[in-house]
């Protein structure tokens, strides 16, 4: 299997354009990454809606909540560690618990960043947005579903967290499929073991589904989007066709995505499980492809995880 | 009672009295909250409510009118007591303050108070909402000001100068912050926790219009917003020198005031001291 590859990134700054087209309520600030998280195509299109807070992400969140107050829609970006980590009281405090209309579109999340090394990773950020009660937490696979979420979040009440890689990644969605938030997405129908994966990782569960077909295995391929509200029938529905089940993210294993739906499965369903994540550890430099191998991120530790899983069905 | 355009000084200087007893009246019933906070910003908060700002329960779904966020939101009784005055709840439910199910929060919470336009509480963050709010108005071609209450205490936080510098940066004259200089915050007097002085040159270097005034003064607090209102091309901010306590006695100046409610006694002291029934 190939895909095309392309950044989400590129997506963002489409959408974005595009709902400034749509939307005259809706203003994007970020901090001093404009042209790396590519709200730089807003700020050309609509230079008078787009507002540079400089390097100061606790001000940007706060001067968010103020502008969504004041009734616009507001996309806060920068990347996704020091949106979720450095401004996290701002996010709790102006924008979550007044549930404002802003929505934090992060990019250069996990450890895809690269070489900038672990303090510009995050593997931490799921947990800490989802924690946040009126928050929604999207985690687009490609660049087509990160234009959709984008367009979803915006009309969305409330506060959302969109998270991005930083590099090109697989399209394994196209334009034309349905995205709902709060609504995951099956990717492929299987009856032995079920895939559940998040951001980039769902193209990993694509490629284990690959290699486990050649096994005879037929594996089912959940592209879990939407982190929060998650979809619990969903995954009960893929506990009980296949009997076991896989996580894969790149986020930390503690308080991930796999964290949650085994959460879930253990209330409605439990089935034997494995997780593909960070093994609570920081990160480190190096290109991309090489960090995922290292930390264990790719196709053959899902396969991995789907045989074990799979054996302790017994 | 006169209409905003006509209200005097002494009425002003009535309705102030009036928030200071409600604030000791429902601290004691809640038994707990910070007296000292909201009986120094009581003669600001009479002005911007009573005679300053152009607002009303009725306009809460408009963006048409003056705007108030509350940063040092542990001032909270004093910003209830003028939202129940003017209309927003009964001032009845001024008694509930912190009690379960309360649309009154320790803290303003925007989601459960009529009148409250932004949660605060966490310190340091109300600023740059103003900010934000300001922007938004000028988007919306609206000329109207957004009012700032600020402790001096949170002036410690970061976040203040982060947001000092973006009004400023942005022009935007449609901010006015007011600093409640009262000197005291929980560990001390606010120059031997964290120095702020020389406060009004720091402001002034951010790029600030920086006026002065005792804020326990009400002709002085009315001229000075009044001059602050009038001010182009960039943002004002007022450093108000005030009392912290400011009308009951044994809580004046007195940092132990600063988060504790009074007892039966000191309720009844206070209260006779206000000019107020017990």
């Amino acid at each position: 299997m190939s895909w095309p590859m392309e950044a989400q990134r590129k997506s963002y700054g489409r959408a974005l354009v595009d709902l400034g087209r749509a939307r005259g309520d809706v203003v994007v600030l970020d901090a001093d990454l404009s042209s790396s998280t590519r709200t730089v195509e807003f700020k050309g299109a609509f230079p008078g809606r787009f507002f540079n807070c400089g390097i100061a992400e606790q001000n940007m969140m706060g001067t968010a909540a103020g502008l969504a107050v004041g009734g616009m829609t507001v996309f806060a970006s920068t990347f996704a560690v020091f949106a979720t980590g450095r401004a996290y009281d701002q996010v709790r405090q102006s924008i979550a618990y007044p549930d404002l209309n802003v929505k934090i579109v992060a990019s250069h999340a996990g450890i895809t960043v690269g070489g900038d090394g672990a303090s510009h990773q995050t593997m931490e950020d799921i947990a800490l947005m989802n924690a946040l009660p009126n928050m929604t937490v999207v985690v687009p696979a490609d660049g087509p579903e990160t234009y959709k979420a984008v367009l979803a979040v915006a009309e969305r009440h409330g506060p959302a967290y969109v998270r991005m890689g930083r590099g090109d990644v697989p399209v394994v969605t196209s334009k034309e499929e349905r995205f709902e938030i709060g609504r995951a997405h099956i990717l492929r129908e299987g009856a032995d073991v079920a895939l559940v994966g998040t951001g980039q990782m769902v193209a990993a569960c694509l490629l284990a589904a690959e290699a486990l077909k050649a096994r005879g295995v037929s594996a089912k391929v959940i592209d879990l989007h939407t982190i929060k509200p998650l979809d619990v029938e969903a995954l009960e529905k893929a506990a009980r066709g296949c009997g076991a089940v896989v996580t894969a993210e790149e986020h930390n294993i503690v308080s991930g995505v796999g964290t949650l739906v085994a959460a879930a499965l253990a209330e409605r369903y439990p089935v034997p499980m494995e997780r593909v994540a960070m093994q609570d550890v920081f990160g480190q430099s190096g290109e991309s492809e090489e960090l995922m191998r290292e930390y264990g991120l790719t196709d053959r530790e899902v396969l991995a995880a789907a045989i074990k899983a799979m054996e302790r069905k017994k | 009672m006169n209409s905003p355009d006509q209200i005097s000084v002494s009425e002003l200087e009535a309705k102030a009295l009036a928030l200071r007893r409600h604030v000791i009246r429902m601290i004691y019933a809640a038994g707990s909250g910070h007296p000292g906070g909201s009986l120094s910003c009581a003669d600001v908060i009479a002005a911007l409510f009573f005679k300053v700002m152009d607002h009303s329960p009725e306009r809460m779904g408009s963006q048409d009118r003056d705007h108030f966020i509350l940063s040092k939101g542990h001032a909270a009784p004093v910003y209830y007591a003028a939202l129940a005055e003017c209309g927003y709840f009964p001032t009845e439910e001024l008694l509930t303050l912190r009690k379960l199910h309360s649309r009154l929060q320790g803290h303003p919470s925007r989601v459960k108070t009529p009148g409250v336009e932004m949660s605060t509480g966490s310190l340091g963050q109300g600023l740059s909402v103003a900010n934000g709010l300001a922007l938004a108005l000028r988007l919306l071609g609206l000329d109207r000001k957004v009012y700032c209450l600020c402790g001096d205490g949170e002036m410690a936080e970061g976040q203040v100068w982060e947001a000092a510098m973006f009004a400023a940066h942005y022009h935007l004259d449609n901010v006015i912050a007011i600093v409640d200089r009262n000197g005291l915050q929980i560990d001390g007097r606010t120059e031997e926790v964290m120095s702020l002085e020389p406060l009004g040159d720091k402001w002034r270097a951010f790029g600030w219009h920086v006026l002065f005034m005792d804020g326990n003064d009400m002709w002085q607090v009315l001229d000075t917003l009044a001059e602050a209102k009038g001010h182009k091309g960039s943002p004002t901010v007022i450093i108000a020198r005030t009392v912290k306590g400011k009308g009951v006695s044994f809580m004046e100046n007195n940092v132990g005031f600063h988060g504790k409610a009074p007892n039966a006694k000191e309720y009844e002291q206070a209260m006779r001291e206000l000019g107020g029934e017990v």
